[in-house]
């Protein structure tokens, strides 16, 4: 059902199908002018990123707004469970990011001319897990939000943070030392450095097990604790140390973080991936900077 | 006879300060349709929904089917239907996916091409649900709450806001589940709606049942007198109404003179001899049969839509 409406949806369309292709022509179209084909993969990866990211809107916004309309209401007394509802959500929303990250991957190919297809098993993989993470995530903050206006502001604050700080958007190896630090203890890091390494294919399977670990673990967390906040009903209000849980969602990245500041992995392989790519917008002494530290 | 297939003791259900139920008791029997008749907040829905499982009594018990709504979990609602007071679908959801959609969440299905055809819903089979009347919505919902040919069928205020001719195709189809021998509980502001759907009736106010029986019972309990309705050009004496002869009963709502009398054309002959001495001019005089509103005036003093 949720897949068919999806599809009947124009801003579904537009937000989720027709921008990302857009920025992907754009983007890929700017780095291709005269740059490597490796730059056009690293695009690609952080294209993917963003699609894949999406579903943290797509399901906040329409779990928030059934449970608003009282539809949520009308599935309460039928027999299936709050899990099999998210459960549902979340896979549906899955086989509706799969194609379009299908297509994005395919017509970077064909219209770039890419050297190899990437780590396949690993986009793969990754799509799957980052798309039922952020999926969870999205459903968790639907979950401790009483209202659509509460909703939208906090999911773009955390947006905000996954699109500029991850990686996705601008290389997470230009950043100061300091950020790419913070940058660690975010969910969509993971998702972007091992989308980018990925359809690079710079670094080998070792490297992107870390962001696979990360992205499972913070899907078992964020499904387990949006299954536990779940709310049926419009006028059951969330009380407010209820809205710490979100917090606990991102445990799993707060240790990840805290272990990769420690062991300075992650780090060197995001640095030394994109210093591969070739980046001359990179100056030298960042990068020589970045690396000391 | 057997045992009950709902049964209600001693229900008790507070929202912050505000006390819904006091303390509601009653049963219906397989095959009845039970009619909760009561203003808007009498605790009807309160009521309705603690029976489907979706809410807590803070004290009493509830069983449907012999099972606790809100422990038996799944069992439980393959067994029930329901009509929501305040639900809807997703607008882009058309009429027979939704009845798909539900009749696969349940392990006993009607057929779902029967149903739309049974609540002539056939020309607006692939309708979106945003294009739907509100007759239109309101069949659908029926047609969903028995989607798994239930044990027991709850309508919580299934006409509201509907317009009269609607509600009159939605009685036909509640006279359909009637003859299907299910077992309904409906909850209704309408007394015309308690009147004709309803075997038994519980009267409802303030979180209380005030009376119960079926229509007719309660009618008589009116102790079989008419109702009275007069406008007067000007207001009355304080008290005269009440003694004029055969007046056991007498309120002013805003202005109209509402009488109960075990003698009605004695009433009106002393009535228009009165207003002569006092030149007073009656502007209207309507004579209606005992109803369930007159029960509910006399019980509590009130309209039921007051």
């Amino acid at each position: 059902m949720r897949m068919r409406l999806a599809l009947r949806n124009r801003a579904f369309f537009f937000f989720s199908i027709l921008m990302p292709l857009i920025f992907l022509f754009s983007a890929a179209t700017f780095f291709g002018r005269g740059g490597s084909r490796q730059e056009i993969a690293y695009v690609l990866g952080a294209i993917l990123t963003v699609t894949v990211m999406g579903s943290f809107w797509g399901l906040s916004v329409q779990l928030v707004t059934f449970r608003e309309q009282g539809i949520l209401r009308r599935f309460r007394i039928a027999p299936i469970t709050a899990s099999a509802m998210l459960a549902s959500s979340i896979l549906s929303n899955y086989f509706l990011t799969l194609p379009i990250a299908v297509i994005e991957v395919v017509l970077c190919q064909y219209a770039f001319h890419l050297q190899s297809w990437g780590n396949l098993w690993a986009i793969l993989i990754l799509i799957t897990l980052g798309s039922g993470a952020f999926a969870a995530f999205g459903l968790i903050v639907a979950s401790v939000t009483n209202t659509m206006q509460e909703t939208q502001m906090i999911n773009n604050l955390i947006w905000m943070g996954f699109l500029f700080l991850s990686g996705a958007t601008v290389p997470l190896a230009i950043f100061p030392g300091w950020l790419q630090r913070l940058a660690l203890f975010i969910p969509a890091t993971y998702l972007a450095t091992g989308l980018e390494s990925a359809t690079t294919n710079l670094t080998g399977g070792t490297e992107i097990a870390t962001d696979v670990i990360a992205l499972a673990l913070g899907l078992l967390v964020a499904f387990e604790i949006s299954r536990q906040l779940f709310r049926w009903e419009p006028e059951s209000k969330v009380p407010r140390r209820a809205k710490l849980w979100v917090l606990a969602a991102f445990l799993p990245f707060l240790l990840f973080g805290a272990w990769e500041n420690i062991s300075g992995t992650h780090l060197r392989h995001i640095r030394e991936s994109y210093r591969l790519i070739g980046n001359r917008s990179m100056p030298a002494q960042m990068l020589q900077g970045n690396s000391n530290q | 006879m057997s045992d009950p297939v709902i049964q209600v003791e001693n229900l008790y259900k507070n929202y912050g300060g505000v006390e819904a139920l006091r303390g509601v008791s009653f049963a219906v029997q397989e095959g009845e349709v039970f009619g909760l008749l009561g203003p808007n907040g009498a605790g009807k829905t309160s009521t309705v929904e603690i029976l489907e499982g979706m809410r807590t009594p803070d004290r009493g018990t509830a069983r449907v089917c012999g099972l606790d709504p809100e422990k038996a979990g799944q069992q439980f609602k393959q067994k029930i239907g329901a009509v929501l007071q305040s639900t809807s679908l997703p607008d882009k959801l058309r009429v027979h996916e939704a009845l798909e959609l539900f009749a696969n969440f349940y392990d006993r299905r009607a057929d779902t091409e029967q149903l739309i055809k049974r609540f002539q819903l056939e020309e607006k089979r692939g309708a979106y649900y945003s294009h739907l009347s509100g007759g239109q919505k309101q069949r659908l919902a029926l047609a969903m709450a028995l989607v798994n040919d239930p044990e027991v069928v709850f309508l919580d205020e299934p006409t509201a806001g509907l317009d009269p001719q609607v509600r009159r195709e939605i009685y036909d189809i509640i006279e359909g589940l009637k003859r299907d021998k299910k077992t309904v509980l409906l909850t209704t502001h309408y007394i015309e709606e308690a009147e004709r759907l309803c075997d038994r009736v519980a009267i409802v106010d303030h979180g209380k049942v005030i009376a119960l029986g079926t229509p007719r019972e309660l009618k008589h309990s009116s102790a079989g007198t008419t109702r009275i309705e007069i406008r007067l050009a000007r207001p009355m004496a304080d008290g005269m109404l009440g003694r004029l002869e055969g007046v056991s009963d007498w309120r002013d709502f805003d202005g109209t003179y509402v009488l109960h009398s075990t003698k009605p054309p004695q009433t009106i002959v002393a009535l228009v001899k009165h207003l002569e001495t006092e030149s007073n001019e009656l502007q209207s005089l309507e004579m209606f049969s005992p109803t369930l509103e007159d029960v509910f005036i006399e019980l509590t003093g009130r309209r039921l839509r007051d």
